[in-house]
């Protein structure tokens, strides 16, 4: 099977069907799998790096500094009541005179958990129900259609609330469960509809007849194409779970008192932010800080999977130009 | 036409003096990301009244957007000047709204979707009346409008006018409301129609039915036609003059009869060359134009063709050629410094673009020389029947109906051979292939592949059998995923059946060579990629696990002609070497005639008439199959002129409801022509396929030879 034929129309570097060139491939005459293209794309994206290496940075803060600094978020200086910061206290202090820096890392500690996994299972939970049901349609679909549609009629906070002496006490794990719960239905039926149209491409319907099973069709194909929108999802639950999670607070349960989450320092600061600003300016911008670091990462992630992007073509471009010019 | 308000002036009025109109200089140019796009340089041409100019060119080459100019229908932000003078008044400069008095009234336009050319939400009748009471506000009455509404659909052969006139377009066929778009393009008597590729979207037998009624709209308007298409066919027995676009610029103009009998560019000999032809029995070598249209961002100095041009020497990146009349007629003209050499060449038309392009016969697969009878049954359908059920109700559904998609059709390949399957949209194809495609046990009758019976297959010999069997789709952009490098589309068959890393990493570049690719791009996505292009990667993958027959879903109606041509020659090339089985579905039958060994017509789930290809082409027994192939376009003026035309009547029927006894019968000519007691036959009996010559069969009680190429 080495035969050679004449070029038709041959496949030059100047394939784009639009006419403009583009050189996806950093290095042409080695074969890359998706893998391997999508992340060296993304490490093309100096924002996203960016991005990460403040989510790094975030989390090594988080729970590095506590063993560094010599007030833990549970000790009070009966010294300082609502101090602004100063050398002894760098953040401030609050009305009971507790370190407002060891509070805001240890909220961060929570809440970088916390909106990191709730993000992650609920828009995973969301693209695997949806995709499923979509795929398969018939029984699987009106079983977790039910589902779905049973649990966005239900008043999630409602449930929660007549729930919460029950798990009072209990780990944050719960928390980090209940939040994602309540996430995901909107997602899953979005997710339902796009492979509704998605598995009649005939893409689809090519790997069904080469024999590749279901749940990789789902896995190579579907979810690959919806790659934006659940990026998207994923970044935005971030920071609504962060937000959410003060309000479960609020119910007690969850992140209790005198454990903080970066959402109980911003809902109790929320009244004194103009009186008291280091209070709530503190708590408030490291959230900004992380959800923007979120959403630099998603993007990043969205355009290296998405080969239409063309903020990586502009780049790719103007890499190239540079290359030649060098 | 009674006593009416219908008054069309007669073609040879007081208006018929000078050019309809008279495009001189125009440039057209867009903004984009790389750079102004010139999508139109310098394009001059005229039209007279009841004059038919043809436009042709491949997608790109600004054949629409010269005329989108013309009406004054491009976006603000496109950058028009030049001159566009209609019936002595310059076009350009003029405001939307003097623009709008003559749009629809003076100019009117075809556009090729007649679906989105029609507003949904409104009855047919009130939009073609519509089209009257914009420009004749005050002077029709609104029953006067309504009135010649019904007698213009009536004009455009819309059966039962009054009726239908207020049904909704989304209750017309894709024929029917493309006749509706016509009759308000001449609601209004202009003085010049703009067809832009009216018939591309349309079935074979219903394009017949449109150009004619072009012709008649023509012949009672007496407008000049601009018309816009790819197909050569379309417009060699339709217009008068041609001109062919390539890159923004006309590259030939000329009477028809001399362009296609002397063609003096290579573009428009290679374009003529693309093409299979009907006609032609034995093997014609076609012409693949090499290369793409190039970018009209920036173009390079010089003739823009030279990149693709098997004539090409190095006077031609000097300058952009010029056109210039050719054998000494101003009437012909072409823009090409070598037409003397092309002219001296011996060879006329198409065949001298073989010469010239160096194309070359495809030979023959080994295994073909074996008489069919010695060869494997590759695959095998025995009376398959697929039916749908139409349901109503949401909670208690019950049956209404039957649709018989496929309603018994028997036919086999065999090793190393083609099946081209045809038909009209509509008559079963596709719910065939996705039933072989899909391996399940069918309603009725029987499938096997390579011996093997479908409905006794487990899970594990199904996934075996799949091996052997794969699949090329129409649409190459919607059959590669997007998310996807080329290098795991090709693999993803041979990971699916278990080839080890290496194997894999070494045969994706042979494959891609074998398609005429080069292997450096797998990195890419399949969005950096023309058509062409990808439907090669479509092939690649599809003969990934070396199968024995590959099922081939219309896999060029969406190329360019010239593009057509390289994948047809890679279809043919490959059979012969790897002595693949394909079965080719397609309703292009010029395509079928030059792939195929043999050819099944379907007609409602029903195959009319099967048999090896020269003999049903050279003659076609059941007045389906005559009528199919008289309504294709031959791309040769002088024989089509004198071509004899069967226009079918009407569209196909339900196949929800198909007519009693032969399925053809409600529009079948020849038994419109038959005594009652014959039609009688037609109608209470189903006509079985019987033996008309060898390897020639064909289901008519009253078969008969007619020859219609």
């Amino acid at each position: 099977m080495t035969v050679i034929l004449n070029e038709g129309d041959s496949a030059g570097t100047s394939g784009a069907a639009s006419g403009s060139p583009v050189d996806a491939a950093p290095d042409p005459g080695k074969a890359m799998t998706r893998g391997k293209l999508v992340f060296i794309r993304f490490k093309r994206n100096k924002l996203a790096l960016v991005g990460l290496g403040i989510i790094v940075v975030l989390y090594l803060m988080a729970f590095v500094s506590p063993f560094f600094s010599q007030w833990s978020y549970t000790d009070r200086d009966y010294t300082a009541f609502l101090q602004p910061p100063y050398n002894e206290h760098i953040f401030g202090t609050d009305n009971i005179g507790t370190d407002m820096f060891a509070q805001v890392m240890r909220g961060l500690q929570k809440s970088l958990i916390i909106g990191m996994l709730v993000a992650l299972i609920s828009t995973t939970v969301a693209a695997i129900i949806g995709a499923t049901a979509g795929y398969f349609l018939g029984v699987a679909d009106r079983a977790l259609m039910w589902v779905v549609d049973l649990l966005l009629v239900l008043p999630s906070f409602l449930i929660i609330a007549i729930l919460s002496p029950l798990f009072r006490g209990e780990s944050w794990w719960l928390l980090v469960f209940m939040l994602a719960a309540f996430q995901w239905m909107i997602t899953a039926r979005i997710v339902r509809g796009m492979t509704l149209t998605l598995k009649e491409r005939e893409f689809v319907k090519a790997a069904k007849f080469m024999g590749q099973p279901a749940r990789t069709i789902i896995a190579k194909h579907i979810v690959p194409n919806m790659a934006s929108l659940l990026i998207i999802d994923a970044t935005i639950n971030v920071g609504s779970a962060v937000l959410a999670e003060t309000g479960l607070s609020y119910f007690g349960f969850g992140v209790q008192s005198p454990d903080v989450s970066l959402g109980t320092l911003i809902g109790s600061a929320s009244q004194s932010a103009t009186t008291f600003p280091w209070l709530f300016l503190f708590p408030a911008g490291f959230l900004v800080v992380f959800v923007l670091a979120v959403n630099w990462v998603g993007d990043g992630l969205r355009d290296a999977l998405d080969p239409t992007s063309t903020r990586v073509r502009k780049r790719e471009k103007k890499d190239s130009k540079e290359k030649a010019s060098r | 036409m009674t006593t009416s308000e219908i008054q069309f002036d007669s073609p040879a009025g007081p208006a018929a003096v000078g050019p309809v109109l008279q495009v001189e200089d125009l440039h057209v140019s867009f903004p984009s990301e790389a750079g102004r796009v010139q999508a139109v340089r310098g394009l001059s041409y005229q039209v007279s009244p009841g004059e038919v100019l043809g436009i042709v060119g491949e997608s790109g080459s600004g054949k629409s957007v010269s005329s989108l100019a013309v009406m004054g229908l491009l976006p603000s932000s496109a950058r028009i000047t030049g001159s566009i003078r209609f019936q002595g008044r310059e076009l350009i400069g003029r405001t939307d709204t003097e623009l709008s008095k003559i749009r629809g009234r003076r100019v009117s336009m075809v556009f090729q979707d007649p679906l989105s050319a029609l507003t949904p939400v409104y009855t047919v009748g009130d939009q073609i009346a519509e089209a009257i009471l914009v420009h004749r506000r005050g002077a029709v009455s609104k029953q006067a409008a309504a009135k010649r509404a019904v007698e213009l659909l009536d004009l455009v052969g819309i059966p039962n006018a009054a009726e239908r006139a207020k049904a909704f377009p989304h209750e017309f066929s894709g024929g029917m409301r493309q006749r509706a778009v016509i009759a308000m393009a001449i609601a209004n008597d202009p003085d010049l129609i703009i067809a832009d590729e009216p018939t591309t979207a349309l079935d074979v037998t219903v394009q017949a039915q449109v150009l004619q009624l072009l012709k008649t709209a023509q012949e009672v308007t007496g407008a000049g036609i601009v018309l816009i298409t790819h197909d050569l066919g379309v417009v060699a027995g339709f217009a008068d003059r041609l001109m062919v676009m390539y890159a923004g610029r006309a590259v030939e103009t000329g009477l028809v009869d001399e362009i296609y009998q002397r063609p003096r560019m290579p573009y428009t000999l290679g374009l003529l060359g693309s093409i299979p032809r009907l006609d032609v029995g034995e093997k014609q070598a076609l012409v693949p134009i090499v290369g793409q249209p190039p970018a009209l961002t920036d173009l390079p100095p010089g003739c823009p063709f030279a990149p693709r041009c098997p004539m090409v020497v190095d006077a031609c990146h000097t300058a952009e050629p010029p056109l210039i009349d050719v054998d000494g007629s101003p009437e012909h003209q072409a823009a090409c410094i070598r037409t003397g050499e092309i002219a001296a060449t011996d060879a006329e038309g198409a065949e001298a673009a073989a010469e010239i392009y160096g194309a070359e016969v495809v030979e023959e697969a080994e295994i073909a020389k074996v008489p069919r009878e010695q060869r494997d049954v590759v695959l095998g359908l025995d009376e398959l029947v697929k039916e749908y059920a139409v349901t109503k109700g949401v909670v208690f559904k019950r049956r209404v109906g039957t649709v018989h998609a496929v309603d018994g059709i028997t036919f086999d390949i065999r090793e190393g051979e083609t099946l081209g399957l045809v038909g009209e949209s509509g008559c079963g194809k596709t719910t065939t292939l996705m039933e072989i495609l899909g391996l399940e046990k069918p309603m009725s009758g029987g499938i096997s592949v390579l011996g093997r019976d479908v409905a006794s297959l487990d899970a594990k010999r199904r996934f075996e059998i799949r091996r052997d069997m794969s699949v090329v789709f129409q649409d190459p952009m919607a059959s590669l995923d997007p998310r996807l490098p080329i290098y795991d589309i090709i693999a993803e068959p041979m990971q699916v059946h278990g080839y080890g890393k290496s194997d894999i990493a070494r045969r994706v570049p042979e494959l891609m060579s074998l398609v005429g690719l080069r292997p450096e791009v797998v990195s890419r996505y399949p969005g950096e990629f023309s058509g062409g292009q990808r439907q090669r990667i479509g092939i690649a993958r599809a003969l990934a696990l070396e199968p024995k027959l590959v099922v081939l879903d219309e896999p060029v109606s969406a190329l360019d002609v010239s593009i057509q041509a390289g994948v047809i020659n890679l279809l043919e090339e490959l059979k012969s070497k790897l002595g693949l089985a394909y079965l080719f579905v397609a309703h292009d039958l010029s395509v079928v005639r030059h792939i195929a060994d043999r050819v099944a017509v379907m007609y409602l789930g029903k195959i009319v008439e099967i048999g090896e290809v020269d003999s049903v082409f050279d003659a076609p027994r059941h007045p389906y199959t005559q009528a199919l192939l008289s309504a294709i376009p031959i791309p040769d003026p002088v024989k089509e002129r004198q071509r004899e035309r069967i226009i079918l009547t009407g569209d196909l029927p339900s196949p929800a409801n198909p007519p009693s006894g032969c399925r053809f019968r409600t529009r079948c000519f020849l038994h419109a022509s038959l005594p009652p007691e014959k039609q009688r036959t037609c109608i209470e009996l189903e006509p079985p396929r019987e033996v008309q010559a060898v390897d020639h069969e064909a289901a008519c009680h009253f078969a008969q030879i007619r020859q219609v190429l």
